[in-house]
């Protein structure tokens, strides 16, 4: 019922990009999606997804997974790309009715498809790659400065990874209720709105129940374990750099280069 | 036993069903199992954690669809264009694990009539049926119109029980119906259980993972393991390939193992003993 979400998942298997620290993947993917946003060139769209492309090969991740994480974007893909071929001003080359489609409209529409294509796919590429742990843990390292002027980093690292480790607990939960709904005889699809609406009521109450048992015993085992916040805690696994992660950075700066040359003299 | 004339309800004839059938990690969860439930008959589905018994108990009404073979009801395919699938949810109950955590309603007599209504009764016909049900289940009277959430755990469970028996189901699926209860609302609830079946005539499939729970109870036991039905057959029986049992990580009952010690010991006690009584009256006859 409500398994098909990829967004934000990990992938398990064994690969160089896994090995990854989080950190590096953290810069990596962030570098990549501003180095998307930097030059709109049909070039440097080809080099950036030849690299996303490397990046596949190396996570032992099947393309058709990557492509399958695209499905919850496509609506949005497909709309923006219309529009954008409709509404730009330029050279027509095609009058339907009312609508008119521009040659500078299609170019549009082709860079507007490639940036959010590779975004999402770059960011996947990271989730897919790394557990939700390691990226808030590697989140909460990068963000340390930040302590300086008093903001709670290890609070909100520790309620992202929280919320992360509930999300597919949560969606388990939903839908044993709506199983248990069904058997009682509970009808979720027929009806106009409104009736849907309701119908979700045996739904909702005894899932908010179970978080906040749930959240409450969270808590109570948090507390068991002497839990007091970030201050002088240590961990079980520091996150620390590898030869591996310089030869990453390096292949970044080197991509970097790649775009900046490109977007700038072709 | 129920009788020579069995009649057949359910029949579950070689399903298959795989989870998550294009993501990572696929697996079979039912690998070609055939299945029977006669007319008010009690049987035992037993298996391991994942051995598939809570995936084939979602099958037999219509929850998950299996992906190869299908399931006749008195007779007809659940599957057949046109077969009332929701009437069949009415017939064949189901229980899920912790139940209680389904509750929803402000009274209990509001959370028992929810099925009911959903089945299409009408006011009047609910509110008898839920309170009919909630008597049944042993609910003292004045928990009426407490909310349910103020009840204790083996209450609001039964409370539960009482909301898929309201609905007058044919056959009731329970899955691990004592699981988190003491031992004294475990046996409580066992004897309310037995009671049903014997005054509703109710068939009775109860999902468990241990042995003692059902061994007394159950007229068949059929064993699961790893997506298949391992066996099925009369309590005994099944108990005799104890050492099977065991390597599937489940355990015949306590009382066999003391048997089989004895008989290693030379006593010539029978092996096929389930419960203490029993066993009882086998070590006196062989002692006096």
């Amino acid at each position: 019922m409500l398994r098909d979400i990829t967004l934000g998942q990990y992938y398990q298997t064994e690969s160089k990009l896994h090995e990854l620290d989080p950190r590096t993947k953290l810069v990596g993917t962030f570098v990549y999606l501003i180095s998307l946003f930097v030059f709109t060139n049909a070039y440097v769209y080809i080099f950036a997804a030849s690299f996303l492309l490397l990046c596949v090969l190396i996570s032992h991740i099947p393309p058709t997974y990557m492509i399958k994480g695209m499905k919850p974007i496509i609506f949005l893909l497909v709309f923006t790309m219309v529009l954008n071929m409709l509404v730009t001003p330029g050279e027509v080359i095609l009058t339907l009715w009312k609508l008119t489609i521009t040659k500078e409209g299609v170019k549009q529409a082709l860079y507007m498809g490639a940036r959010l294509t590779l975004l999402v796919m770059g960011s996947n590429m990271m989730t897919l790659t790394t557990t939700p742990t390691r990226l808030t843990n590697g989140l909460e390292r990068l963000m340390a400065p930040l302590k300086l002027i008093k903001v709670p980093v290890h609070e909100i690292a520790m309620m992202m990874s929280i919320a992360l480790r509930f999300i597919p607990i949560l969606m388990d939960e939903t839908d044993r209720i709506m199983k248990a709904q069904l058997a009682r005889g509970a009808d979720f699809e027929s009806g106009n709105l409104i009736k849907k609406a309701k119908s979700l009521v045996p739904v909702l109450v005894p899932l908010f129940i179970s978080a906040f048992r749930r959240a409450n015993d969270l808590a109570m085992a948090m507390e068991a374990r002497c839990y007091h916040g970030g201050k002088g805690r240590t961990q079980m696994k520091p996150l620390k750099y590898r030869p591996r992660d310089f030869v990453a950075y390096l292949i970044l700066i080197l991509y970097l280069a790649g775009i900046i040359l490109i977007g700038r003299y072709l | 036993m129920a009788g020579d004339k069995k009649k057949i309800k359910l029949i579950a004839d070689h399903i298959s069903f795989e989870y998550d059938k294009s993501g990572a990690n696929r697996h079979k969860a039912l690998d070609d199992v055939s299945f029977v439930v006669n007319e008010g008959e009690f049987v035992g589905l037993i298996g391991h954690t994942g051995s598939g018994k809570s995936t084939l108990m979602q099958q037999l009404n219509a929850l998950l669809k299996p992906d190869k073979g299908t399931i006749y009801y008195d007779g007809l395919d659940i599957y057949e264009k046109g077969y009332d699938r929701k009437e069949l949810r009415r017939r064949v109950g189901l229980v899920f694990q912790y139940p209680e955590h389904q509750l929803f309603e402000d009274t209990v007599f509001n959370e028992v009539c929810f099925g009911p209504k959903n089945f299409g009764m009408d006011k009047k016909q609910s509110e008898l049926s839920a309170y009919a049900a909630i008597k049944k289940v042993g609910l003292p009277d004045e928990c009426f119109y407490h909310s349910p959430f103020d009840l204790s755990g083996g209450q609001k469970r039964r409370v539960a029980i009482a909301s898929v028996l309201a609905v007058k189901p044919e056959i009731l699926i329970m899955d691990e119906p004592t699981a988190g209860l003491d031992p004294k609302g475990r046996e409580e609830l066992m004897e309310m259980i037995l009671s049903l079946k014997e005054s509703e005539g109710l068939s009775i499939v109860l999902v468990s993972h241990s042995m003692e729970d059902v061994a007394k109870l159950a007229d068949r036991i059929v064993v699961m393991d790893k997506g298949h039905i391992v066996y099925d057959d009369e309590p005994k029986k099944v108990f005799a390939h104890y050492k099977e049992l065991e390597e599937m990580g489940l355990a015949a009952p306590e009382m066999m193992y003391v048997m089989q010690e004895l008989k290693a010991a030379g006593f010539n006690v029978r092996t096929d003993v389930t419960d203490i009584e029993e066993a009882k009256e086998e070590i006196l006859r062989i002692v006096t």
